[in-house]
């Protein structure tokens, strides 16, 4: 088992005809992902990589069973795109797009929670469980992917792209591997935050253990610290906590849109406190991250 | 994006939200004329991007023009959290029998707006919120369904106003929700609301951020404001070496070089990207190394991007060496990097192979970038060496020289 | 001077019409340029693209060995 994804998952690349979209076509089908099809307004009848192109997502949807999309189209026709796929009763939807207005992606992100659809995204590189598919650019390159992602126990999210990728790489390294990870998206307001998606790790029978990276910016890490305290959890969780230099700078705006400090519950030192009081590990290094994960694996009595 | 508090009381006065007589002032003699205009007793306010500024004397009240020019001239000398204020505010004083608080923000958690209200305005929201928790109301509004007024009155009423004052606050509280969303605000706060002695209601003071990303979206209103594009309004102005940076990203698309930093230390930084920048200055710092700056390097720049960047902060001066590194990276191509950060630093002058302490960039055609790499002599490492490691290698490399 | 790239175009490019559009035309990073008009035109290296080069190949795809993608730091 995985989250969310599986080796059967059918999905569709909007604005598949882009530039950088059809290097991310190439790379999922190359991994062996099912992309069955993508989406470019006014270039139905052609094909990417073999994939046929459509107007509209209901072409897709109104004659086969289509599990997710990737919205890949510019800022300001994202929102769009996203609510056509929703409407056309698509679930899962992974939204690679930066720089969308907040206000549109809360907009979307309602109507998907009326319609009973899930957001990954906006601003990130999607998801993988590993050996099985991928959804997004997470990994880049079939060949760098299977090095940087093997397949294992290990639940990973992240608010940064390019940090799911150095963590689970890490994991793949020492071992342990990797069930799903998920590139969250760097934005104030995303689709799935950690404690949004912390059920269905708990739920996945693969997943035996919890790595998150974490920044200053935002209620994300109190709101997990809360979810975990609150429902307790199965798994351990080990959190590595970038931008502690940030503290120091109020104001000042670095790494993504979602970070910045503005008051005292977004900076590390607070999270960090709040993080170690529901039983989270704190990591200050990324290779502390198998680490301490293993030591908790061990006093658990898990066979990994 | 902050706005000043004259701009957002611009924009509320746009919205028909009653505000005192005031005129922005940048000499102090503009601001005894302005006082003497005004008449009677004044407040000066400073003009600044930061809170605190009643704590650090940035705000006076003043009885005559003699009196306002003598507080002009000291708050418009005087630094508040480093920034120099572009002027002061000049406005009437009115005397004010309660105050309230009112503010549009975002709850990341409930993924909404959330307006915020309160009978006692004036003080720290957040020590109201704590202490007096039935002085507060949160009130969410739909992303979907458009915001209609009721729920500005919903929001006075849940902390037990009535009567004549609710239909006024309530008033002035939708007018407020009106502008955050109209203009893709991420705070719109008014503090105080006073009630006058005769039951009128004036906002005295407010702070506005903008949403970064909408800047493009609401040109006309800044353009009205006077806000020009290259004002980043971040915490401080930009220095010349950030403004270079920030010349250096736009000078082609592809790729990101972005959010230079100047620091004050010795060791030049290539790093990247969002979350691998942050993750890596920390890794200097706790090595003991001093950044001389920060960057976020990220997406498939091209050699010239890469290069450009290397080159100034090479150019910087203090800095003979720098150190480039990144997360295992997806889209960034190992060997285009390593092109543009070798010209780069041949272009400042200096030798590759002494200047580039070390350089970590795991990912797509790494062996191709080693070739590059090696031939001009710098050393390397690969993804067996950690973010951490290698920056400790780094200042290792600073420590020896 | 380009410093990690030089591209040789073989001087019976500068025969064919055809080809010399179809490599201004391919190359993502604008390596060739089409110099002249008519009997006189050329196609020529652009020095300030050619270390953007990205090893793609798709000069060599359409021109094959008349066009060589050298790698000075191989050399």
């Amino acid at each position: 088992m995985s989250v969310l994804i599986d080796a059967d998952s059918t999905f569709i690349v909007q604005g598949i005809t882009g530039r950088e979209a059809v290097t991310m076509t190439r790379e999922l089908l190359d991994y062996g992902s099912k992309v069955v099809g993508g989406v470019t307004p006014g270039r139905k009848g052609r094909e990417v990589h073999g994939v046929p192109v459509e107007d509209t997502v209901r072409a897709f949807t109104e004659r086969e069973q289509i599990d997710g999309a990737i919205v890949a189209v510019p800022p300001a026709f994202a929102t769009d795109a996203i609510l056509e796929a929703i409407e056309a009763g698509v679930k899962l939807i992974v939204v690679v797009t930066e720089r969308i207005p907040r206000a549109e992606v809360a907009r979307a992100v309602e109507y998907a929670a009326q319609e009973g659809a899930r957001i990954i995204g906006p601003n990130c590189l999607g998801l993988i469980a590993p050996g099985k598919s991928k959804m997004g650019g997470i990994g880049g390159a079939a060949d760098a992917t299977r090095r940087a992602f093997q397949p294992g126990v290990i639940g990973v999210m992240s608010r940064s792209g390019g940090m799911t990728t150095e963590i689970s790489n890490a994991l793949s390294e020492a071992g342990l591997g990797v069930s799903t990870a998920i590139s969250i998206g760097g934005d104030a307001i995303i689709g799935s935050t950690y404690a949004e998606l912390m059920p269905l790790f708990e739920a996945d029978e693969q997943t035996q253990g919890i790595a998150i990276y974490s920044e200053p910016g935002g209620p994300m890490e109190a709101q997990l610290a809360e979810h975990i305290a609150e429902h307790g959890s199965r798994l351990p969780v080990v959190a590595f906590m970038a931008g502690r230099f940030m503290d120091e700078m109020p104001g000042m705006r670095f790494g993504h849109a979602g970070t910045i400090v503005e008051g005292r519950a977004d900076t590390t030192a607070d999270k960090i406190a709040r993080l170690e009081a529901a039983g989270i590990a704190v990591a200050e290094r990324i290779e502390e991250i198998p680490v301490l994960l293993r030591e908790r694996l061990d006093a658990n009595g898990s066979g990994a | 994006m902050r706005l000043y508090e004259h701009e957002a009381k611009q924009v509320l006065a746009r919205h028909r939200v009653a505000l005192p007589q005031r005129t922005v002032a940048t000499t102090a003699d503009e601001a005894a004329s302005a006082a003497a205009e005004i008449g009677g007793r004044v407040i000066i306010k400073s003009q600044v991007l930061t809170g605190g500024r009643m704590k650090a004397g940035g705000v006076r009240f003043a009885e005559s023009a003699d009196e306002a020019r003598e507080a002009a001239e000291a708050i418009l000398g005087l630094e508040i959290n480093g920034q120099q204020p572009m002027g002061v505010l000049v406005e009437q004083a009115s005397p004010v029998a309660q105050e309230y608080y009112a503010a549009v923000t975002w709850d990341a958690s409930a993924k909404r707006p959330v307006v915020i209200f309160s009978d006692m305005g004036g003080i720290d929201i957040e020590e109201v919120a704590e202490q007096h928790p039935e002085h507060l109301s949160r009130t969410h509004i739909s992303n979907l369904r458009p915001f209609s007024d009721f729920e500005a009155k919903l929001a006075v009423s849940k902390v037990g106003v009535t009567g004549g004052g609710l239909g006024r606050l309530s008033r002035i509280v939708a007018a407020l929700t009106r502008v955050f969303l109209e203009y893709d605000l991420t705070l719109a706060e008014i503090n105080p609301i006073g009630r006058l002695e005769d039951g009128s209601f004036l906002a005295l003071d407010s702070h506005m951020d903008m949403e970064e990303e909408a800047r493009g979206a609401h040109a006309a209103l800044l353009r009205d404001l006077g806000v020009a594009d290259e004002d980043t309004r971040q915490a401080r102005p930009p220095t010349e070496f950030e403004i270079a940076g920030a010349q250096v990203d736009a000078a082609d698309t592809r790729g990101v070089a972005g959010r230079v930093v100047e620091f004050d230390g010795d060791l030049g930084l290539i790093i990247g990207a969002g979350g691998g920048s942050l993750t890596l200055f920390d890794a200097v710092r706790s090595a003991g190394g001093r950044p001389a700056n920060y960057c976020e390097i990220g997406g498939n720049p091209s050699v010239a991007k890469a290069a450009g960047l290397a080159k100034l902060v090479m150019s910087k001066p203090g800095v003979e060496k720098i150190a480039v590194m990144m997360n295992v990276v997806s889209n960034t191509r190992v060997d285009i990097m390593a092109r543009g950060v070798i010209k780069g630093v041949i272009e400042a002058g200096y030798d590759p192979a002494e200047a580039i302490t070390i350089f970590r960039i795991p990912g797509s055609w790494e062996e191709e970038g080693v070739k590059i790499l090696d031939r001009y002599g710098v050393e390397w490492v690969d993804r067996s060496v950690s973010m951490h490691e290698a920056a400790q290698r780094a200042v290792a490399k600073m420590q020896e020289a | 001077m380009a410093m990690f790239i030089r591209v040789d175009i073989d001087e019976s490019v500068q025969q064919d019409a055809d080809l010399r559009g179809r490599l201004a035309e391919v190359c993502p990073v604008d390596i060739f340029t089409i110099e002249g008009e008519g009997d006189s035109a050329r196609v020529e290296t652009v020095e300030a693209n050619l270390d953007e080069c990205t090893l793609c190949d798709l000069c060599i795809d359409v021109a094959g060995d008349a066009v060589q993608v050298v790698k000075l730091y191989e050399a």
